[in-house]
């Protein structure tokens, strides 16, 4: 019987290393793998080593040793070939501000050997879609922030990638607008695009990618997949919103009370616990929740707590 | 689609990108030495130059200048032009653009370059229609200043992408047309000849490259010339080939421009 064949990976790093002229080692000899059709976040303090990587995925970086593979294909050994693949969204505006966002999207097909009509075509469908139509003749320079950003995804579909990477897409965008880019990057992704995010809202991560690494100090600190690590979250911060609190806090075994003022109140609580029991105490007291909340992303308190725990491992290695 | 059928694409996209960028900014890129090179004619050519009388050959002052100061418009505006414009992309960044596509190095410099060339051109033609206003020219061997054209605003344009890639700030890319092309283009033969300098000054000018490309440009217009014309042309042809791979070297060390 003939065994189906696994899928090329979208994305093998292999041991990638990168030491900067003045000494800083920004990658440590990361490896990982990123599956096709997958949603995939990378995540990292700032300096944590997440745009070089993504520099020398697309060639902006020279790695000092190790190699990566876009759908098997060497960044090091086939560059040209590799680029084809590549779809980049940076982190900083990096377009002509004194051209127009139409001539932008053209102009970057051309570098991919697109013919002008085809690229014509795709530019009018991609500057629609991040409604960014109206201002196709305009100057880049007179764009909003949001819009910038926008023009840079819608740039980096001229040459429709198989691997989408973005660079903190979302970063200084209002809420209206992330949402929008969400909603338009998940179904790029739908439609089969493989795409690596990082971000700095990790409410996003959270919501858009399947799959996550974090990376601090050049080296990864975890790679799983989003429901595996939000399962190793084993402490939950709940908020809650009061009429009026006593002076003695109610107590329960497990359970951490802190009054925030004189109307809030912070439980932290095993995420195995029944919140019932929490409730009678209230009533118990003469506490009236009015209501209640999680007191931070889950993302975000494993996210720190797995950089933090890293920092002392290092701390403690270097004591060593 | 082939790799050479997409660099060609993407080598027309940079030639075009770089025309739209010239007329865009026509009063800047056009106009200037126009009205430099009028002012040129005005006191050197007709003020200055009707007391000189005839120069070598039997052409007036007029006359003679014109072939070099054609030639020092071509060079200085092909040189301005990839200067400022790839180190502007450098500068914002745009230049990622291209860094991050598939295309090759060759199509990054010769897209650059192709549109230098194409404004030093254009402009050499207008200073030679203004030049028309002021005295009369035939050309003596069309191909020859044809073939000058071409190296000249090659090798100035090679030159002057060479130093947009080690820039690193917009002074930078003024240094080198202050100290360095401004002096060389005077020396090299644009006023005088330089029959006319005694020893040892004849022999330095003849290290300037820039006094072989006046005067293959002027031998091609008037017929007359300081050096032997097969001489300059392999002086030129050994820029071009020097520079082109200076440039590429650099291109592919991501010099500048990778880190």
């Amino acid at each position: 019987m003939v065994q189906p064949m696994s899928p090329t990976p979208a994305l093998v790093v292999d041991n990638l290393r990168k030491t900067y002229g003045n000494g800083v080692q920004a990658l440590k000899g990361i490896s990982l793998t990123v599956q096709p059709g997958d949603f995939f976040a990378l995540l990292g303090p700032n300096g944590a080593g997440k745009s070089t990587l993504i520099g020398i995925l697309s060639s902006l970086v020279n790695s000092t040793s190790g190699d990566a593979q876009i759908f098997g294909v060497s960044v090091n050994k086939q560059r040209n070939e590799a680029m084809k693949l590549i779809g980049l969204v940076p982190q900083e505006i990096n377009f002509n501000q004194f051209e127009k966002p139409f001539d932008i999207c053209v102009n970057e097909a051309g570098f991919y050997g697109i013919p002008r009509k085809i690229a014509a075509e795709r530019a009018e469908k991609y500057l629609k879609e991040l409604r960014l139509w109206d201002k196709a003749q305009d100057q880049a320079r007179m764009l909003s922030g949001g819009m910038k950003r926008r023009l840079m995804i819608a740039r980096a579909m001229m040459n429709e990638p198989r691997l989408l990477i973005l660079d903190e897409p979302t970063a200084g965008v209002d809420i209206e607008i992330r949402r929008s880019m969400w909603h338009f990057i998940s179904g790029i992704n739908a439609a089969g695009t493989t795409v690596i995010l990082t971000t700095h809202y990790l409410e996003e991560a959270e919501q858009l990618c399947r799959n996550i690494a974090i990376i601090d100090h050049g080296t990864i600190v975890e790679n799983t997949t989003m429901k595996q690590l939000l399962s190793k979250l084993d402490v939950e911060t709940f908020v809650f919103d009061v009429d009026g609190l006593p002076n003695q806090l109610p107590s329960l075994p497990g359970i951490v009370f802190r009054r925030v003022d004189d109307h809030t109140l912070e439980a932290e609580m095993p995420r195995t616990q029944a919140l019932n029991a929490l409730f009678e105490t209230f009533s118990a007291h003469g506490i009236t929740v009015t209501s209640m909340r999680n007191k931070t992303n889950r993302l975000e308190e494993l996210f720190v707590r797995l950089v933090e725990n890293g920092r002392q491992e290092a701390g403690k290695e270097k004591v060593a | 689609m082939s790799n050479m059928a997409g660099n060609l694409v993407a080598l027309r996209t940079i030639v075009r990108r770089e025309i739209v960028r010239i007329m865009r900014i026509w009063t800047q890129t056009l106009i200037p030495p126009a009205i430099t090179m009028t002012l040129y004619f005005v006191i050197f050519g007709k003020l200055i130059g009707s007391r000189i009388g005839t120069i070598q050959g039997g052409f007036s002052y007029m006359q003679y200048i014109v072939p070099g100061l054609v030639m020092m418009s071509i060079i200085t505006n092909s040189y301005g032009n990839i200067s400022s414009s790839f180190f502007g992309a450098k500068f914002q960044r745009s230049v990622e653009e291209m860094l991050v596509s598939p295309m090759s190095n060759w199509v990054i410099l010769l897209g650059y370059v192709t549109g230098a060339v194409a404004r030093g051109l254009v402009v050499g033609l207008l200073v030679l229609l203004i030049a028309l206003g002021f005295t009369s020219l035939h050309v003596a061997h069309p191909l020859i200043t044809l073939l000058s054209v071409l190296f000249g605003a090659t090798i100035f344009s090679l030159a002057g992408f060479v130093n947009a890639v080690y820039a690193k700030k917009f002074d930078d890319i003024a240094l080198v047309p202050t100290f360095v092309l401004t002096p060389l283009t005077y020396l090299g033969g644009v006023f005088y000849s330089v029959s006319m300098l005694g020893e040892p000054w004849q022999a330095l000018s003849r290290i300037n490259p820039i006094l072989y490309m006046v005067n293959a440009f002027r031998f091609g217009v008037l017929g007359i010339s300081d050096v032997q014309i097969g001489v300059a042309f392999a002086v030129m042809m050994a820029f071009v080939i020097g520079l082109s791979w200076l440039a590429l070297n650099l291109l592919k060390r991501g010099v500048g421009l990778r880190s």
